[in-house]
């Protein structure tokens, strides 16, 4: 057995590497604090395995530059946060719309606006969710260790090829600057997804054509042969432009269903001490991170109490909250943010259990201490 | 004959166009698509790449890799095509909205790089699109919708601002001179660099109705006796020069490409 390689990285290095392990090709971004290490280690490492790095004169034109280098077949990704993440949206509802597979970084930072540049702060989950125009879905992932960071990465480029849609990964920034250890796994233990070509003749490709059981048409790359039309205007399986209302509501609705149909395929979550508990947290990234050394000095003092870590934030896990809120009389969402998750673990566990919030918005961690306090309050 | 490029190039499917009767975009069109025949290019090796827009449509009219994009960012979509593969001729159809106005700052960063794009900007001095609002390219003193007082802002030399941000093929020509689009395109697409071809076309809906332009043959007519090559303009006196459109080869140059470059950095390890 090869030897395993430890190495000391900082999260936004790891998301890095994740990234090229899972076949990163294409960088397009613009420096933003605190996701500029990921331009930056990009800018070096790319061109040294034939990838290619492009700083673009802004966020728009970064997003625009993957998502017209995926559509030539490169697994492409632009990282960014905040105010950046803003001028992503068109793009993003752009690349949702045609169907084009990307990554999109963000690695947040205190808002609104310029807000606080160096601090923590979780306020995008819902900009994540509903940033760009119009009804759609969307897959966010939210890491919450260094080494984790590179595994969802590496997933957030599978999903993207397999459902043909964009997927944002949501940073904290503690942890996109913390240093950790990690393995690095061997590539062969690596599953690493492709998107999927068509198996027509060029003349018989109909770009959005899906076939029965699946609702995700195959995708030939520009300048393989297979000549296409791809526009963010509602179209029909040949690509074209229809006002055909009939069309439209079909599109839309396949462009959600896609994403909410294989939840189950989606979604991932981590479950600490959950088996006897009474109660639980709701906590993602690193704010997790406190919860769980919260959880384990309530345990001390005999309080069954529980964690689930949503790793996929976007579709939420809603069937295993439903079953959880049905066995425990307490979920606490805890957040560096006003309760944007809160919200819709509340729609969706409101009306079996009670459900709190302990949220901040101060610039700063959310401690263990903090954590331990609001729960004994009750 | 027209028939056989209309065969041969455009989605027959995908037509009849939604442009207005005596609009100039099917000229400007034709003739990108006759340069692209004149050099025998492969359609698969072909990607044309348009913003949003009344011109931006031609896209989804033409058989080649085609992608409507979003407004003012084709240029930022193309420069992704291009860096990611070399190997496509990258086409770049614009509206003077499009490129000037919400998409300038990409069209300047895209000259400077000198990545090697051909860039037509179908310029019909109006947002044709949206109903005729006054642009970048709306003379001083012209109306539109949204300057129904006379527009009080400057208007932008298109060719000027490219040549001065960097593309090193810089031309003009209007929709009176077919063959004369079709020449720079030719031009523009041999061209290893940035290439930036405006050509003039003609709106008569709103830009012609807006500003008593007459009608399609009025406005064609307006070009044909407005309309000096370089040298001619030089001749002429101050007093003629006014309004004059300079057509033809404004410059051309020779810079290191921007792919070329990156290329030498991936061979370097
Ligand atoms: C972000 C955004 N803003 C505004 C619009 C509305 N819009 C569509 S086309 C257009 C102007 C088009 O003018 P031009 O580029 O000159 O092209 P033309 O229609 O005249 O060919 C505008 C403002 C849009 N589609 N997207
Ligand atoms: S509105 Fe003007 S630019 Fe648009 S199709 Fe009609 S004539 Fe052409």
């Amino acid at each position: 057995m090869a030897e395993k390689i430890v190495k000391l990285m900082q999260g936004n290095e790891a998301c890095v590497e994740g990234a090229i392990a899972a076949g990163m090709r294409f960088y397009a971004g613009y420096p933003i604090t605190p996701s500029t290490e990921i331009a930056e280690l990009s800018a070096e490492k790319l061109p040294r395995i034939g990838g290619k790095f492009i700083q673009m004169e802004d966020e728009i034109a970064s997003i625009s530059a993957i998502i017209g280098a995926s559509l030539t077949g490169k697994k492409s990704m632009t990282a960014t946060s905040g105010p950046g993440f803003s001028l992503k949206q068109e793009g993003i509802g752009y690349a949702v719309a045609a169907e084009v597979p990307c990554v999109i970084v963000n690695v947040q930072r205190g808002g609104p606006s310029t807000g606080l540049p160096t601090s923590p702060a979780q306020g995008d989950i819902m900009q994540a969710r509903w940033g760009t125009h119009g009804d759609h879905s969307i897959i966010a992932l939210y890491p919450s260790t260094v080494r984790e960071i590179y595994d969802t990465t590496i997933k957030a480029f599978n999903l993207s090829e397999k459902y043909r849609t964009p997927v944002i990964l949501l940073m904290d920034e503690v942890i996109g600057h913390m240093r950790e250890k990690i393995e690095i796994p061997d590539p062969d233990e690596i599953k690493i997804i492709n998107r999927k070509k068509p198996n027509v003749k060029p003349d018989e490709y109909l770009p959005y054509k899906i076939e029965e059981n699946d609702m995700i048409p195959a995708m030939a790359n520009f300048g393989e042969g297979y000549r296409y039309h791809v526009t963010g205007l509602i179209h029909d399986e040949t690509g074209f432009p229809t006002s055909n209302h009939r069309i439209a509501e079909n599109l839309v609705n396949r462009l959600v269903n896609k994403i909410k149909d294989n939840a189950d395929d989606i979604v991932e979550y981590e479950e600490y001490l959950m088996e006897d508990a009474e109660q639980i947290i709701v906590a993602y990234g690193a704010t997790a991170r406190s919860a769980k050394s919260a959880i384990n000095q309530l345990r001390e003092e005999g309080v069954k109490i529980g964690l689930f870590r949503p790793i996929t934030i976007w579709p939420m896990a809603e069937k295993q909250l439903k079953i959880i809120a049905k066995k425990v009389n307490r979920i606490t969402v805890v957040e560096m943010n006003m309760g944007q998750y809160f919200n819709e673990v509340d729609r969706v566990a409101g009306k079996y259990t009670k459900v709190d919030k302990y949220s901040r918005v101060h610039g700063e961690l959310i401690t263990p201490e903090e954590i331990v306090s609001f729960i004994k309050e009750g | 004959m027209p028939s056989k490029l209309v065969d041969k190039y455009f989605r027959t499917d995908s037509l009849p166009h939604i442009w207005c009767p005596g609009c100039g975009n099917g000229i400007v069109t034709r003739a990108i698509v006759k340069a692209i025949d004149n050099l025998n290019l492969n359609q698969e090796d072909v990607c044309i790449v348009s913003g949003i827009g009344c011109s931006s449509r031609a896209s989804g009219y033409l058989d080649f890799n085609t992608i409507h994009t979003t407004h003012g960012r084709a240029l930022a979509f193309a420069t992704g095509i291009k860096f990611a593969n070399p190997n496509l001729h990258v086409i770049v159809i614009t509206g003077d909205g499009d490129c000037a106005a919400i998409g300038g700052n990409h069209l300047i960063h895209a000259a400077r790089r000198n990545i090697d794009l051909t860039t037509i900007v179908f310029n019909n001095n109006i947002y044709g699109m949206t109903g005729g609002q006054y642009s970048p390219t709306t003379p001083t003193g012209d109306k539109g919708t949204t300057a129904p007082y006379g527009n009080i802002d400057a208007n932008f030399d298109l060719c000027e601002l490219a040549k001065a941000s960097g593309a090193t093929y810089v031309s003009r020509s209007t929709v009176y001179g077919a063959n004369m689009i079709i020449k720079q395109v030719e031009e523009g697409i041999k061209n290893k660099g940035f290439s930036f071809i405006e050509t003039i076309t003609i709106c008569p809906t709103y830009y012609g109705r807006k500003n008593k332009k007459g009608d399609a043959v009025d406005m064609m007519n307006y070009l044909k006796e407005n309309t000096v090559n370089k040298i001619a303009y030089e001749k002429l006196s101050e007093e003629k020069r006014k309004d004059k459109i300079i057509v033809g080869e404004i410059y051309k140059g020779q810079r290191p490409e921007y792919v070329e470059e990156y290329e030498k950095i991936i061979e370097s390890f």
